[in-house]
């Protein structure tokens, strides 16, 4: 059976140059960057190297990358800790509604200690109005968070414009770029952000490291208390398998990001035009073309997500849905409802996310298979029934 | 926690092959369940002769776990009296699927109800006719 993997939202292989780069810090160069011997020299070493990687990636100093453990740790950090590290000057926080959880949660959490927060809307793309963000802050502010693109429906934020509005405004401005960074250009002076997140796993690197850059002057208090790792911004042992193999991942992200965002756009653009031609009552989500190069989400009309998706499965065919029934909290996805997605419609969420490994023939592949599984399914639900009665399609 | 996938083969096999998709046009019993907000919803369409079910159809919005157990459901009550689908439980349903995980125990499995609903309205009709002909 084929198999075609279009799931690179939850997770990416690691590639074998990040392996290779990877192995000797398993095996032989074991040492601890805290030692003051030739072994932490080592891996001293690595442990720059790889700041300078991942600066590098983003336009970034490396001495303002933080190591920490993955995506949703960075923007604990950024959202928990530049909160605390500013309480004196205020306790508002503002995020939009379609932040990751890890940004969300984070932010709900302070509101149930000594902060206040606003959820800044969306438009039915997604998309935040940066006017919005202006409305939303307060004298009391002390952080605007909003992402640089959404995973889940693909729409590209107007970071810059957003950022401006936080600067004019004196509030430090953090986005999560988890989905966005090797993907699309950024540049941290460029959109003149304050901070920013960064995920290994979802650039082909291994799993369980990520980076927090925040630019010099913003204060920060750790999340994780212990030594004076990463300059007293985060306690702990560095994970240096994971950094390093982060390091090489986002050096080969920089170098190959025009040609990743072309392949990508391509296959993208294959996909969505394929399969809005032939199935009927299907909607994009997200914006139509401020759009992440490996995102074609969608909405299917009278059938649930969970049950094409195990049907893609038994063709070998791995993609993710937003629906109730595939969350593990049986709620539907807080971006389309942001979106003003109805909830029946919802359920009908299917969301491919392309890699590096994808082919033409895979979508195509897709878009020979997943038009019957519709077909099946709509022939099966009650709603597709009511829709035929009352003289649709 | 349950893991999704974790779909006994029982249930894998009804939802590739569910028995008895469709709508009955002259059906003595129709019963709805759900709604599509909480993303699963169950139409059943019943047949009745001489006190038993001799025609049980579905329709079905949701995810693997409703369609498994509304095929199940169909078959289960296939040929049954009426006394005997009305005592078709959640609990049977799920056993005869070898288990459903745990979250879809609640949203999923209304298979049984949707049965019952249809068996109620088949009897509802029938109570009408008499007092018709009374």
């Amino acid at each position: 059976m084929a198999e075609v993997y279009l799931d690179h939202y939850a997770a990416t292989p690691v590639l074998a140059e990040v392996a290779d780069a990877m192995r000797p810090y398993l095996t032989e160069d074991f040492g601890n960057p805290s030692s003051l011997h030739q072994r932490g020299d080592t891996a001293r070493e690595a442990l720059y190297a790889a700041r300078e990687q991942v600066a590098a990636l983003i336009g970034a100093q490396p001495e303002e990358i933080t190591f920490v453990s993955g995506g949703t740790e960075a923007n604990n950090t950024a959202v928990k800790g530049v909160s605390w590290a500013a309480r004196r000057k205020g306790n508002h926080l503002v995020v939009s509604s379609v932040e990751h959880f890890s940004v969300l949660n984070a932010a709900r959490t302070m509101a149930k200690f000594d902060f206040e927060m606003t959820e800044v809307g969306v438009d039915d793309y997604g998309m935040v109005d940066p006017e919005d963000v202006r409305a939303a802050i307060r004298d009391d502010t002390v952080l605007v968070s909003v992402m640089a693109a959404n995973g889940e429906i693909g729409t590209v934020q107007r970071t810059a414009d957003i950022a401006a509005v936080a600067r004019e405004k004196g509030v430090p401005f953090h986005t999560d770029a988890v989905a966005a960074a090797g993907y699309i250009p950024l540049n941290v002076t460029d959109l003149g952000v304050d901070a920013m997140s960064i995920a290994s796993d979802l650039l082909y690197g291994p799993k369980g490291a990520g980076a927090l850059w925040v630019r010099k002057g913003l204060r920060l208090m750790p999340l994780l208390d212990g030594g004076i790792q990463e300059d007293g911004r985060r306690g702990g042992t560095e994970n240096m398998p994971g950094i390093v193999g982060m390091g090489k991942a986002a050096e080969l992200a920089a170098r190959d990001l025009a040609s990743r965002a072309e392949g990508l756009t391509a296959l993208r653009d294959r996909l969505i035009k394929g399969l809005m031609e032939t199935i009927p009552r299907l909607r994009l989500t997200g914006h139509p073309s401020t759009r992440l190069p490996w995102n074609a989400s969608f909405l299917v009309e009278f059938i649930e997500g969970e049950s094409m998706l195990l049907f893609l499965d038994q063709k070998g065919i791995s993609v993710s849905s937003g629906s109730a029934c595939t969350s593990r909290a049986l709620k539907g996805s807080h971006v389309l409802t942001a979106c003003d997605v109805p909830a029946e419609l919802a359920s009908g969420s299917i969301l491919f996310s392309l890699g590096l490994e994808n082919t033409p023939e895979d979508i195509d592949y897709v878009l020979e298979s997943l038009p019957p599984i519709v077909e099946r399914l709509r022939q099966m639900s009650p709603l597709y029934a009511k829709y035929l009665k009352e003289g649709g399609g | 926690m349950v893991e999704i996938a974790q779909y006994s083969d029982t249930v894998m096999e009804h939802f590739m092959n569910p028995r008895n998709v469709g709508e009955i046009e002259d059906a003595d019993g129709v019963g709805e369940v759900g709604n599509p907000v909480c993303g699963d919803m169950m139409t059943f369409y019943i047949k009745v002769d001489d006190g038993r079910l001799s025609d049980v159809k579905f329709k079905t919005f949701g995810c693997g776990a409703a369609i498994a157990v509304s095929s199940m459901v169909s078959e289960m009550a296939m040929g049954k009296t009426i006394d005997e689908a009305l005592k078709i439980t959640r609990e049977d349903v799920a056993d005869q699927l070898g288990g459903l995980p745990k979250q879809k125990m609640h949203c999923s499995n209304l298979g049984a109800d949707a049965l019952h609903k249809a068996i109620q309205d088949y009897q509802s009709k029938q109570k009408e006719k008499e007092a018709q002909h009374g």
